[in-house]
C-alpha cells in the first residue's frame, strides 16, 4: 500500500485505512475534553483483494523468449517460482521440485497488458442495463470510478485471457471532458472488481478531447444553444476552468495541514510560567469535494492521467495545458495523428496508445495511417498497441504485427522482441506498474505467455497464459479455459463448446 | 526503400486492356480451381483476361514480371463492403450508407451512392482487395436496397452491376424494425412477398401493398421471382432455421445468409439447402443474445460440413474491408483448412455474386491478380503488385501520402509547406 503514502498531502495520510471521518480522542491533560484530530480521509475505500491463485513452481525451457526489454533469448528459459520470475536466460540451472516445461519451438513473452478497455464498464452482451461506461450526465464527472461498473462476469475477460492479455486498464468511456478514474486490474476471474484490482498500482484518470464531448453536450442536444462544450474551444476552457479549481481546493488542504501543523506545535509547546493561557483552536478542515479529491491526486503526481486524443495539433495544446496546471499526461490515446508529432511525444516522455490501423470513423480519424506506432517508436518515443476493443483485446499480438510489417516497408528497422515493448513493457510504464510486470525480470510477477509460435504470425495462438505464476489459460486442457457465470447453461457456454 | 513509390507508374485512366501479355514468373501460384497451388508458375495476362497459368516458359513476347519468393493469386473478393459509400462514418454529409429519412429502401441502389475516388478505395486495393460487393444498410425498416459490385480501380466504369443483390436485416434488429418482435417480423415479410409477387396485377387502380408501396413492391418483384439472390443478416440458429424454412417455401428465392454466428449448429442444414453464408470469423463473443454461441471455430465447422463459406466483417466495411486478410487467416487458425480460408475472400464470395470468372487464375479468368510478399493469409505480408482487369494499379493512398509526409520529422519548414509529388 506504499503508494498510497504519496497520493495526497500530508495531511491525508493515516495510520488506519479505514477513517472516513473526522476522529476525536481523549486528550491526557484533560479528560474531559476531546482532543481535535486531524481531518483525513483514505485514499482508497476498496481495496484490492487479489490474491495470486495456486501457481507450480515451473522452468520453461528451450523457448524463443522476448523478454519484454527488446531483448531476445533463443533456445532460453524462464523460471518462475511462488508466482515469481526468477531468471531468464540461455542457461539456467534447474533447482530442485521445478517442473519441465519443454517449450521447443513455442515462444515466451511477458502477458500483454492492455492500457484501454471497457471490458466490465461495456460488457458482453451489451444490453440496455450495462451501459456502465460513461456518465454521461456532464462532462466532469471526474468523481466517477471505473471500478464501480464493473461486471466482473463479463465473458470478454475470458476471450482477452486466451489472446495472452495478462493486465488491463478499464476506462470510463470518452463522452466527457474528465470522464472518471480509470482502474488496473489483474485479467483472473473473480467475484467481485476489487478481487480483480491490482496491488498498488495507481488510479489513473480519463481526460477526452474533442469531438467526443461536444457531440455529447454541445450539438449532440438537437438544439441550439447546446450545453458546454459546444466546440473545441469550449473543451479547452472546460478542462481549464476545472484545472483551476483543483489547483485551489489542492491550496485549501494544504493550508489546512500548515495551519494544523501550528495549532499542533502550539498546543504541545510547554506553557511558560505565569504566562496566560491563550485560545488555540484547531483550523476547519476543508469541505471535501470527491470530483476535486480526483483531480487534486492528479496534481500531487499520484493518478496518472490517460488522455483520448487523436489529432497532434491538439495533443499539443493538451502538453501546453498541462504545463499550465503542472501535471503530466502519462499517454495519449487512440492519436491517430501522433507520427505528426512523434518528435513532440519523445521529448515530452508521452506514451502514445494507438491503434494499429483504424481510421476514417471520425473527423479527427480522418488521417490515420498503418505507421502510425513504427513511426513513434521511431523517433524514440513510447509506443503502445491498445485495442479499446472487446475484439481487438483478444489480438493485440496481431495488430502490433500488421504495424511492425508496415513499418518495415516502410523503411524503419525495428525487431520482433523491440516490437514486443508496445505490448507490455510501455503500457506497464504508462500504468505505473513497470516494477510489478511487463517484462521478464527477476522479481516480478510471472505475467507470462507461451504462444504455440512466433506470435506475429496469424497462425500462432497463446498456448499457456499466467498470471503471478498462476495458469490462467490452458488450450490444452478444457478445464483451465474460464466459463463466467453468464455463459453457463447457455448454448455457447465459452467460445470452445 | 518505399515499395510503393517504385509502383506509381499506373495509369488509372488507362483502357482495361493491355497491348502486350504480361508473363509472372516464378510465383506460388494460388489458382482457387483444382490445379491448386503450383509452386514456380508463369501466369500470362493479355487483354484484361488470364490466358495460361502454368509452369512453362513465358511468351516470347511478354513483358515478364519476375515473382520469384513470392505469392501470385487472384485478387480478393470482399463478400461484403462500404468502401465508396462512406468518407467519414460520423459525418452525415460525408456518408451515404443509410437513408433514415427516405421512403424508399427496397428501391435504392448503393450504386448510386458509390464513389470510386473514395479514399478507402485505394486503402482497400493497395492490400489486395480488388472487388467488392457493395451495400447500403437499411435507414427504416429491413431492406437495405440493392447492391452492387465494383473493382477496386478507382475509374469511372468500375461499377459492373447495379442489381447484383439484394439486403435484409432479420434478427434483433429485424424485428425492432417491423413492429418489435420476431413474430412480427415473418409476418411482416410473408406480406411483403405476397405484394411483390401481386405486384403488378394487384396495384391497378393505385392501389398499394399490404405493406409495401407500389414502387417497393416493383423493386422487390425480381428478389421473389429468384432473378436476383437475396442477402439475408441473421445469426441466431433458430432463426437460420426460419431462413432455411423460407428457402423451402420460396424454392425460386436464392438466398445468401450474412452473419451466421451460431451457424455451425444448424451447419448440416445449412449445407443442406444450400445456403451459402457469409461469416465475420472473430465473433466470438456473446454480444447479444442472439449470439450467445458464437465461436472462432464457426467458419472451420460450417467450412467441414460443407457449407459454402465467405468471410466479411459488416462492422467494419466502410473504411476496413481490407481486414478480410487477417480474418480469412485467423478463420485458418482455427479449424478452417487453408485453401478454404483463402477461397472463402476470393473464390466463394465471386462465386456467391455469380462471377465465375473472378477468385481463381485460370485460362479465361478476369485478370485480378496479386502478387504477395509472402503467404497472403499472414499479417506481416502485403501485396507489392495489383492488377486489376489485367492492368497494373497505383499502390498509392492518401494514407501512404501521409506517411511519406511524416516519415522524417527533422525539416527545417514545416511538412505541409513544399509540395511533392
Amino acid at each position: 500500500m506504499h503508494i498510497w503514502r504519496s497520493l495526497l498531502p500530508a495531511a491525508f495520510i493515516l495510520a488506519s485505512a479505514c477513517a472516513s471521518t473526522p476522529e476525536t480522542a481523549t486528550s491526557a491533560a484533560d479528560p474531559a475534553k476531546p482532543k481535535p484530530v486531524r481531518v483525513s480521509y483514505t485514499p482508497n475505500p476498496y481495496p484490492s483483494t487479489y490474491k495470486p491463485m495456486p501457481s507450480e513452481d515451473v522452468m520453461i525451457h528451450n523457448a524463443t523468449v522476448f523478454d519484454g526489454n527488446g531483448g531476445m533469448i533463443e533456445r532460453g528459459s524462464v523460471l518462475v517460482q511462488g508466482g515469481k520470475i526468477v531468471a531468464v536466460g540461455a542457461n539456467i540451472p534447474v533447482p530442485a521440485g521445478v517442473k519441465l516445461l519443454d517449450a521447443a519451438g513455442k515462444y515466451v513473452t511477458p502477458g500483454i497488458i492492455d492500457i484501454h478497455s471497457h471490458l466490465g464498464v461495456y460488457p458482453s452482451p451489451g444490453l440496455d442495463a450495462h451501459q456502465d461506461g460513461n456518465e454521461a450526465s456532464g462532462p466532469v464527472t471526474a468523481e466517477v470510478w471505473a471500478e464501480h461498473g464493473i461486471w466482473p462476469h463479463d465473458p470478454g475477460f475470458t476471450r482477452a485471457m486466451a489472446g495472452g492479455v495478462t493486465t488491463l486498464e478499464i476506462l470510463p468511456g470518452s463522452a466527457n471532458l474528465f470522464g472518471g478514474r480509470g482502474v488496473i486490474v489483474k485479467n483472473v476471474p473473480s467475484r467481485t472488481a476489487q478481487g480483480m484490482k491490482f496491488p498498488g498500482a495507481p488510479y489513473t484518470l480519463k481526460m477526452a478531447c474533442r469531438e467526443n464531448p461536444k457531440r455529447v453536450y454541445g450539438y449532440g442536444k438537437g438544439g441550439l444553444p447546446g450545453g458546454a462544450p459546444f466546440s473545441r474551444m469550449g473543451n479547452v476552457a472546460g478542462y481549464r476552468a476545472s484545472w483551476q479549481k483543483a489547483t485551489e481546493y489542492k491550496r485549501k488542504w494544504e493550508k489546512y495541514a500548515r495551519d494544523f501543523d501550528a495549532y499542533e506545535k502550539k498546543a504541545a509547546a510547554p506553557k511558560k510560567k505565569g504566562e496566560e493561557e491563550k485560545e488555540n483552536n484547531p483550523p476547519d478542515a476543508p469541505d471535501r469535494d470527491l470530483e476535486l479529491d480526483t483531480l487534486m491526486g492528479v496534481l500531487n503526481g499520484d493518478i496518472l492521467v490517460q488522455q483520448h486524443c487523436y489529432r497532434a495539433d491538439e495533443m499539443a495544446q493538451i502538453i501546453d495545458l498541462s504545463k499550465e496546471f503542472g501535471y503530466k499526461v502519462s499517454a495519449f490515446h487512440h492519436g491517430v495523428e501522433a507520427y505528426k508529432i512523434a518528435d513532440l511525444l519523445a521529448k515530452e516522455g508521452i506514451c502514445g496508445a494507438l491503434w494499429a490501423d483504424w481510421w476514417g470513423f471520425k473527423a479527427e480519424a480522418y488521417d490515420g495511417i498503418r505507421e502510425n506506432i513504427p513511426l513513434v517508436h521511431k523517433a524514440g518515443g513510447c509506443a503502445i498497441v491498445h485495442s479499446d476493443d472487446a475484439y481487438g483485446i483478444q489480438r493485440l499480438n496481431q495488430e502490433a504485427a500488421k504495424a511492425l510489417a508496415d513499418g518495415r516497408k516502410a523503411g524503419i528497422d525495428i525487431s520482433k522482441a523491440e516490437a514486443w515493448t508496445w505490448l507490455s513493457r510501455n503500457p506497464a510504464k504508462a500504468l505505473g506498474i513497470l516494477d510489478k510486470t511487463g517484462t521478464l525480470e527477476p522479481g516480478k510477477g510471472a505475467d507470462l505467455v507461451i504462444w504455440s509460435g512466433d506470435p506475429f504470425s496469424v497462425y500462432t495462438r497463446a498456448d499457456t497464459v499466467m498470471v503471478d505464476g498462476a495458469v490462467t489459460f490452458d488450450r490444452a486442457l478444457a478445464t483451465r479455459q474460464p466459463v463466467m457465470d453468464f455463459e453457463l447453461g447457455q448454448p455457447g457456454e465459452g467460445d470452445r463448446k | 526503400m518505399i515499395r510503393s513509390l517504385l509502383l506509381t507508374a499506373a495509369l488509372l485512366a488507362a483502357p482495361a486492356a493491355h497491348a502486350q501479355a504480361v508473363a509472372i514468373t516464378g510465383g506460388k501460384v494460388v489458382t482457387n480451381t483444382g490445379a491448386g497451388i503450383i509452386e514456380n508458375g508463369t501466369v500470362v495476362i493479355n487483354n484484361g483476361r488470364v490466358v495460361s497459368v502454368s509452369t512453362a516458359q513465358p511468351p516470347a513476347n511478354a513483358k515478364v514480371i519476375d515473382a520469384r519468393g513470392k505469392w501470385v493469386t487472384p485478387g480478393l473478393f470482399a463478400a461484403f463492403s462500404r468502401a465508396g459509400l462512406s468518407e467519414i462514418d460520423a459525418e452525415d454529409s460525408a456518408d451515404d450508407v443509410s437513408a433514415p429519412d427516405s421512403k424508399l429502401q427496397i428501391s435504392l441502389h448503393a450504386a448510386d451512392a458509390f464513389n470510386p475516388d473514395d479514399t478507402a478505395i485505394p486503402v482497400s486495393r493497395i492490400e489486395g482487395v480488388t472487388r467488392l460487393a457493395l451495400v447500403g444498410a437499411p435507414g427504416e425498416g429491413i431492406f437495405g436496397g440493392y447492391g452492387a459490385l465494383a473493382d477496386t480501380s478507382g475509374t469511372f466504369d468500375s461499377l459492373q452491376n447495379r442489381e447484383a443483390f439484394m439486403f435484409a436485416q432479420f434478427g434483433d434488429s429485424g424485428a425492432a424494425a417491423t413492429g418489435g418482435s420476431r413474430a412480427a417480423l415473418w409476418a411482416w415479410l410473408a406480406a411483403a412477398i405476397d405484394d411483390a409477387k401481386s405486384y403488378p396485377r394487384g396495384f391497378g387502380d393505385d392501389r398499394q401493398g399490404d405493406v409495401l408501396s407500389r414502387r417497393e413492391a416493383a423493386a422487390l418483384k425480381p428478389i421473389v421471382d429468384g432473378k436476383i439472390p437475396l442477402m439475408v443478416e441473421a445469426h441466431r440458429a433458430s432463426d437460420l432455421l426460419q431462413i432455411i424454412a423460407l428457402q423451402k417455401r420460396e424454392p425460386k428465392m436464392k438466398l445468401i445468409i450474412l452473419g451466421a454466428a451460431e451457424g455451425w449448429r444448424v451447419a448440416n442444414e445449412l449445407a443442406a439447402a444450400k445456403i451459402p453464408v457469409i461469416v465475420n470469423p472473430l465473433t466470438n463473443l456473446p454480444d447479444r443474445f442472439e449470439i450467445l454461441a458464437a465461436t472462432l471455430e464457426n467458419a472451420g465447422r460450417l467450412s467441414a460440413a460443407g457449407v459454402q463459406v465467405a468471410i466479411a466483417d459488416p462492422g467494419d466495411a466502410t473504411h476496413n474491408t481490407r481486414f478480410i486478410q487477417q480474418l480469412a487467416g485467423n478463420a485458418a487458425a482455427n479449424g478452417m483448412t487453408w485453401d478454404a480460408a483463402f477461397a472463402a475472400i476470393t473464390r466463394v464470395p465471386a462465386t456467391i455474386h455469380g462471377r465465375n470468372d473472378l477468385g481463381v487464375l485460370q485460362a479465361g479468368a478476369t485478370a485480378d491478380v496479386v502478387i504477395w510478399d509472402g503467404d497472403p493469409l499472414e499479417l506481416m505480408s502485403s501485396p507489392d503488385a495489383v492488377y486489376i482487369n489485367g492492368v497494373e494499379t497505383s499502390l498509392v493512398s492518401r494514407q501512404t501520402k501521409l506517411r511519406d509526409r511524416y516519415l522524417n520529422l527533422n525539416e527545417t519548414v514545416p511538412q505541409a509547406y513544399e509540395r511533392s509529388n
